[in-house]
């Protein structure tokens, strides 16, 4: 099997089964009655704590490669990011219609008015953009070195994600912290993981 | 709205019979408690149009009471670590029988009445729950505070044995909280000792808490083992851990937002969507009238 066959039958497949995971445990939690004495808060807190898990995995896709020098590895990155993306729409979602009952006052008033929710809803903003300018069409139509540049947005995503999680707690921080410290890490990552120097892709 | 133009619906259509009965003797419940209280038929009839009583299982399974845990389910897990019984409370302070009053000796001779209240928890969601409870003026009469009492503070048990929440310092151990002398003389204002005519759970402040059902849920100290009376205002624990986002009154006010999120509507646990919140929790006509000429955004 070639590289590229491994990632079309074998990775990307498992990665659709992987990304889809949360939301049909989600589900069958529903089904069963599992969401405990407020669904909704719960809902919104596990669609967003899964939307931000998946952003570190999608920023762990290029350390890994050059850590294992395997580059393939870039052509699942997209798939994974626009998986944070789709959790991070329902989590948006889930907060319009139930909590703002989609009120363009209410949201309005929101956005504008408390820090953590215009946080959030910026790196909502964020996502939204990069999804719809992730296809290899528009990596075209925008030139490499402008899509890059818009796609260094997810650093902030990141950041502002984890900044929107912390400011949403009342008073213990603890999980938002180990969320920080895990992004930490994995920028840090890259410091240590330098892109090579050579122009060459050979590996 | 468009479900307004609907033909009207006879009630027996869509009221199932056992459902009206249980309602009507809710309803009588409340009626006593009301009629207890000398209450106008307005807060009757606020109560009985939308709420209903929160079953008992999210009564005592979703609590805040952070001396178990900071998670909603914390409580309930965790606090089997409590003995209730037997149970000692210090009074102290401007008061003429300063003494240390086992839990029966405190109430001895009252009976604790119900009184369904809501709850409002300055998160942003509600319950409506049947307490248990005896009028805090009534203890208050008996213990007699002199003329200089002001205030009256409410301290929870302190002890990282019985309360493992309090091995990290999460908030300033232990929880205080406090009342202004009217307000707590106000009859609404219960020392509560039960729920759904049982006594009160472990998780949700055993064997007695305070209950303010105009002021948001933290203000209800439970597990108190001191009662003070005081000529100053006492620093609650909240309003000592971040005194913008939390104050002394904390009555339940939807014109006045805390800072990061808002407090006009709330999230009545077992529905899905929210509803307006109340002004002093649906309360405003038996206590406005302490707050009258207080600026309620300064006095938060």
């Amino acid at each position: 099997m070639t590289d590229a066959q491994l990632i079309r039958r074998v990775i990307k497949p498992g990665l659709w089964v992987l990304g889809l995971a949360p939301l049909a445990y989600l589900l069958n939690r529903a089904r069963i009655g599992d969401l405990g004495f407020d669904p909704i808060r719960t809902i919104t807190h596990f669609t967003g704590r899964t939307a931000i898990t998946i952003l570190f995995i999608t920023l762990t896709v290029t350390p890994l490669r050059r850590l294992t020098g395997w580059n393939p590895l870039i052509k699942v990155r997209r798939l994974i990011g626009n998986f944070a993306f789709f959790y991070a729409l329902l989590h948006f979602l889930i907060y319009a219609v139930f909590d703002r009952e989609l009120s363009p006052v209410g949201l309005g008033e929101d956005i504008a008015k408390r820090p953590w929710i215009t946080v959030g809803f910026s790196v909502f903003l964020i996502l939204l953009t990069l999804a719809i300018t992730s296809p290899q069409s528009m990596v075209r139509r925008l030139g490499g070195k402008r899509w890059q540049a818009l796609h260094r947005l997810i650093y902030v995503a990141a950041a502002g994600a984890v900044l929107h999680f912390t400011w949403a707690q009342k008073k213990d921080i603890r999980l938002p912290l180990i969320y920080a410290a895990v992004l930490a890490v994995i920028l840090g990552s890259r410091l240590i993981l330098r892109p090579p120097r050579a122009v060459s892709g050979e590996r | 709205m468009l479900i307004r133009n609907r033909p009207d619906i006879n009630s027996n259509e869509i009221t199932d019979e056992r459902l009206f009965w249980g309602r009507r003797e809710w309803l009588a419940s409340v009626g006593a408690v009301v009629a207890g209280l000398a209450l106008p038929d307005i807060a009757c009839a606020q109560a009985n149009e939308t709420d209903k009583l929160t079953p008992y299982e999210a009564v005592t399974g979703y609590n805040n009471f952070y001396e178990f845990g900071t998670d909603k389910e914390d409580p309930a897990a965790n606090a089997g670590t409590l003995r209730p019984r037997p149970w000692q409370v210090v009074v102290e302070g401007e008061v003429k029988h300063p003494a240390t009053y086992s839990f029966d000796d405190l109430f001895k001779g009252m009976k604790p009445e119900e009184r369904v209240y809501r709850m409002r928890c300055v998160e942003a969601w509600s319950m409506v729950v049947p307490w248990l409870g005896h009028p805090l003026k009534d203890v208050i009469a008996r213990l007699e505070p002199t003329s200089k009492a002001k205030y009256i503070e409410f301290t929870t048990l302190l002890d990282p044995k019985q309360m493992p929440g309090q091995r990290r310092a999460i908030l300033d151990w232990p929880y205080v909280e406090g009342l202004r002398m009217d307000e707590a003389m106000h009859p609404l204002a219960i020392l509560t000792v039960g729920v759904y005519g049982k006594p009160l759970p472990n998780q949700n402040g055993a064997p007695l808490r305070l209950t303010v059902p105009w002021k948001y849920g933290f203000k209800g100290g439970k597990s108190i083992v001191k009662i003070r009376f005081t000529e100053t205002q006492p620093m609650n624990t909240w309003q000592r851990s971040a005194p913008n986002e939390y104050g002394f009154y904390a009555n339940v006010n939807p014109a006045v937002d805390h800072p990061r999120w808002s407090q006009a509507t709330e999230r009545r646990i077992g529905e899905l969507f929210r509803r307006k919140t109340l002004m002093f929790n649906g309360y405003a006509d038996q206590v406005a009238s302490l707050y009258s000429g207080m600026d309620l955004r300064k006095n938060f």
